[in-house]
């Protein structure tokens, strides 16, 4: 027989016993019949019970049977507290699921390798240093000119690939009627190649089709985008979509679970590079650059190579920046270029969310440990009513290994139905929190794949878990001293020690988490109520396009009028684009002819009536009229004036724009200050010029692409969205409204991680004070319990029951005290890490740290109330009679 | 499993010789069987035949059977393995070779 036929006979240890007794037992028999004296014939057969244990111990695994019996009499225990076992079940589920949860966040975000042949060798390149508003500033944005340079250069060593940023673009199969979005990203045509990726149907791009500008127009599609929109159609192959003005073709399928490098999207057709129209130029940058290093290449001086090649790209460029302050142009020299491991991709999401996941999942952390430490408590609580149990079994030879099996095995039970449960939280709770960080009409896509690195780490974390609460109860178990146990206590106080030390870590946690909470709360209720300016209510904004060819101005004013005219619109307005939108377009601004000014004044396009459809009130001067354009009159904001005025009233004065030539604007109107582009941002200088733009000759010039800002009556502005997006064409059948959104929801879209933030530390902050609570509450109550005798026998004796309150509750208070403390270092030495998270809020704050101080307090003195009266009303005749 | 003290061993050899000789015996009668074949000299603990028995059979030396006896009782019978044949020639082996030399030391000394 074998191992397997050992394990077997574990679960069928009763039959076992059985036919290894009818064995021994018709032996005996036997030896009777054949005329031997019955007491002779046992008494040389010795005893039967060792002759079972060591036939047994032979056939079978011997410590998995003894683990089979612990893990029954555990269960058993369990069930017999019911109501203790599922409190601790509930609460370390809650913490386990969260840390899964968190997990799969973390490893579908930033540690899960690409799927492609060698992700350890990828690198993503980035250049950091002082951005042109003068603050620190990283990009990881390159034109295509010097990328074709670098790749070239690092020929021998590396593969670069360039990867476009992620686009929602409108396309058509068909007519422009049917314009529909599909996410959309230039990359190299070598890039599929370079990762080792087959086509799942049809071919895909090739370094052939990316080497002659606008010569490929060749797409592929994602997998996941041919399921979709094709339903896995072979006959996708071939076809061709419109988008702007270029048809193409699709040749190829890219094979499942590739969607890019762009960790936290998924891309739906790939296109060459080549086929952007700004491959060519030097100045603009928007592809990222990667780098796929051949075996056995040094980083570093790759990493010099090729910052010397873009850094001389730059230079030469930079000479063309004659009229911009010197000291701006040496900081845009002067960036420094880094090469960081990419093999789980590169993505904004990556570098917006890295910090805020790892602060969630410290809380989480915590909140697993304050859990861990009540049933720490629990368990410690129980091995004390087990004192003699244990002392028992050590007196007929249990050995003390035996004993810690027995408590660990408990504690197993306790950590696997908590995973079990948390599992079910985890599927739920992490496809959640990604749904919560998506703007509507961007989706992040994170495959979120419950797969053995999940499981793993599940596997990993109630192991882990079972030790931390269960190993110093097992251990204590354990070294009980029969003869004292048996006898009927040792030193009680050393018990007290652990339960309350445990007490002090678990309120230290505790205060850490309400106080990280309460920084992001507080960050988020600032952002969001911070004063923007303008009036976001009811305002709703129609990103509008023209088909083919950009239309005159006055075909824009009639569909403008015609939306006026709609029932439930308010006021119309064009702008270039919306406020708080996250982009901004920028320039350095000169004064009588002076040289360019070191602050970046900001610009954006809009039409007259604007200001009073955003409500932004005009200080002085006027609003533009039906005949200005682009570039004459300028509207400016107070902090302009402030800026590059001395605070001075600027109506009539003139200035210039200095890129990329010398343009003088004048001055026609001044108004208050307005958030810009970003919810975040310091209030900045602020140039409103005409939506009308003219060329160098003064004629009006056609528009392509304009926001319609829409002010409507009713209170839900997207009441109105579907008939405003009919009616644009109505108006004009060239125009087309590609998106509809509301101010709102812009401004929504920028406090999307504080939300998310402020949320999840909030929740987690509740359940670690419950958890704390129960926690205090049941360490209290076992006290009193315990107490019982000593605190009868002293109200008997006349204590008051103010006396009897401070007995039971001294050491516990000065406890949390002590715990408070540390947590409140805790939180002042780790608040630096993620500063760079918080709006507005200081940890020194004051307010930051009253707040978790009463809420831990608070809850502390609510855990303790039902104990202390407990405490006072033990009747002393019951108690001392009942002993 | 790999305990094999001469005391252990010596068992082993003889429950595989007499199981070779009398196959399908069951526990007793291999008792019976030693003490028969040695003349009384040897009788252990007439139990502890049992684990060896297991034991064998767990090595893949024996194979048990339960059969209805005529008395409607069951009892296990036991029989070589082909692994048990070549275990039986190695240990005899090996038994001759220690007991040859134990009586070398004995006559020299």
């Amino acid at each position: 027989m074998s191992l397997w036929s050992r394990i077997a006979n574990v679960f069928r240890a009763g039959r076992l016993n059985r036919e290894i007794d009818e064995e021994l037992q018709s032996h005996i028999e036997e030896a009777i019949e054949q005329g031997r004296d019955q007491a002779e014939a046992r008494r040389a057969f010795g005893s039967v019970l060792r002759r079972r244990e060591e036939s047994r111990d032979v056939q079978l695994v011997t410590w998995l049977d003894s683990l089979r019996a612990d893990a029954v009499f555990g269960l058993r225990r369990l069930r017999k507290t019911k109501v203790t076992s599922a409190a601790a079940i509930l609460s370390l589920a809650l913490a386990i699921g969260a840390c899964t949860a968190a997990f799969r966040l973390i490893d579908a975000l930033l540690l899960r390798p690409l799927p492609i042949t060698h992700p350890e060798r990828l690198y993503a390149m980035s250049r950091s240093g002082i951005g042109f508003d003068g603050k620190p500033s990283s990009s990881d944005s390159w034109s295509y000119p010097v990328f074709r340079l670098m790749r070239a250069a690092a020929k021998d060593q590396a593969e670069l690939i360039a990867i476009g940023y992620w686009t929602r673009t409108d396309l058509t199969y068909k007519s422009d009627r049917e314009m529909e979005k599909a996410s959309w990203q230039y990359v190299s045509g070598w890039m599929f190649g370079s990762f080792g990726i087959q086509p799942a149907l049809g071919r895909l791009l090739a370094e052939n089709d990316d080497l002659t500008p606008l010569a490929h127009p060749v797409a592929v599609l994602s997998y996941d985008y041919w399921a979709r929109r094709f339903g896995k159609d072979p006959k996708a192959i071939g076809r061709t979509f419109r988008t702007g003005n270029d048809i193409f073709e699709i040749v190829g399928v890219a094979p499942e679970g590739f969607t890019g490098t762009e960790t936290g999207t998924a891309v739906d057709i790939f296109v060459p590079t080549m086929m952007n129209s700004s491959v060519t130029r030097g100045d603009s940058t928007w592809i990222r650059t990667l780098a796929l290093v051949k075996p056995g290449v040094a980083i570093e001086p790759l990493r010099q190579k090729l910052a010397a090649i873009s850094r001389a790209f730059e230079v030469e460029r930079a000479k063309g920046f004659t009229d911009m302050p010197r000291q701006k142009i040496e900081n845009f020299l002067n960036q420094v270029i880094s090469m960081d491991p990419a093999a789980a991709g590169s993505s904004n999401l990556q570098k917006d969310y890295s910090r805020p996941l790892a602060a969630l999942a410290t809380l989480v952390a915590l909140v697993l440990l304050i859990a861990c430490a009540n049933v720490a408590n629990l368990m410690t609580a129980q091995a004390a009513s087990r004192a003699r149990e244990m002392a028992l079994r050590v007196s007929i030879g249990a050995g003390r290994w035996r004993l810690v099996q027995l408590v660990l095995v408990e504690s197993a039970w306790i950590a696997i139905l908590a995973a079990a449960v948390g599992a079910v939280f985890a599927w739920w709770a992490a496809p959640l929190a990604v749904r919560m960080i998506n703007p509507p009409d961007n989706p992040a896509r994170l495959a979120l794949p419950a797969d053995w690195r999940v499981l793993g780490f599940a596997v990993a974390l109630t192991l882990g878990v079972t030790f931390l609460f269960g190993l110093v109860p097992a251990l204590r178990a354990s070294s009980v001293k029969p003869a004292s146990a048996l006898k009927g206590g040792e030193d009680p106080h050393s018990r007290r020690r652990l339960t309350h030390a445990l007490i002090a870590v678990q309120v230290a946690f505790c205060f850490f988490v309400l106080f990280v909470a309460g920084l992001f709360v507080t960050t988020f209720e600032r952002l969001s109520n911070r004063p923007t300016g303008f009036s976001a209510e009811r305002l709703l904004l129609l990103d509008t396009v023209t088909e083919g060819s950009n239309q005159p101005a006055a075909y824009w004013d009639e569909v403008a009028d015609r939306l006026r005219a709609v029932p439930g619109v308010e006021t119309v307005a064009f702008a270039g684009r919306p406020l708080l939108s996250g982009s901004q377009s920028n320039n350095y601004l000169a004064i009588g002819g002076g040289p360019p000014m070191e602050t970046l004044a900001f610009f954006m396009n809009v039409s007259p009536g604007w200001l009073g459809t955003m409500k932004i009130p005009l200080v002085d001067g006027r609003d533009f009229r039906a005949g200005d354009a682009d570039p004459s009159a300028a509207i400016v904001n107070e902090t302009f004036a402030k800026t590059f005025f001395n605070g001075e009233n600027p109506i009539g004065k003139s200035f210039e724009k200095t890129y990329p030539r010398r343009i003088p604007l004048q001055i026609v109107g001044l108004t208050r200050d307005a958030l810009y582009h970003s919810m975040r941002e310091s209030i900045k200088p602020v140039v409103y010029v005409p939506f009308r733009r003219s060329d160098a000759k003064g004629a009006l010039q056609p528009i392509g692409s304009g926001m319609i800002i829409v002010r409507t009556l009713s209170t839900n502005p997207l009441a109105l969205a579907s008939i405003l997006r009919q009616e644009v064409p109505r108006a004009r059948s060239e125009f087309r409204v590609r998106d509809i959104h509301t101010q709102q929801e812009l401004m929504d879209e920028q406090t999307v991680r504080e939300r998310l933030l402020a949320m999840l530390a909030l929740f987690f902050a509740s359940v670690a004070l419950l958890l704390a609570g129960i926690g205090l509450y049941g360490v209290l109550n076992y006290s009193v319990v315990q107490r019982r005798r000593e605190i009868g026998i002293r109200l008997a004796i006349g204590a008051p029951a103010g006396a009897i309150a401070r007995l039971v509750t001294v050491d516990v208070s000065a406890m949390v005290v002590v715990g408070a403390a540390a947590g409140l270092a805790l939180g002042m030495a780790s608040v630096r890490y993620i500063e760079t998270l918080f709006y507005q809020v200081k940890a020194t704050d004051l307010r930051m740290l009253a707040l978790p101080a009463l809420a831990v307090f608070g809850a502390a003195l609510m855990a303790a109330l039902p104990a202390v009266m407990r405490a006072v009303r033990i009747d002393p005749v019951d108690t001392l009679r009942s002993e | 499993m790999s305990k094999s003290d001469s005391l252990q061993g010596s068992l082993d050899v003889l429950v595989l010789k007499i199981l070779s000789r009398r196959p399908r015996s069951h526990g007793y009668a291999i008792m019976s069987a030693i003490k028969e074949f040695s003349d009384d000299v040897l009788s252990a603990e007439e139990g502890s035949l049992y684990p060896a028995l297991h034991r064998m059979e767990e090595a893949g030396w024996v194979r048990s059977e339960w059969i209805k006896k005529d008395s409607g009782r069951r009892a296990r019978i036991y029989e070589l393995t082909a692994a048990g044949k070549k275990q039986l020639a190695q240990e005899q082996e090996r038994w001759q070779a220690v007991t040859s030399a134990v009586n070398r030391v004995l006559r020299t000394v």
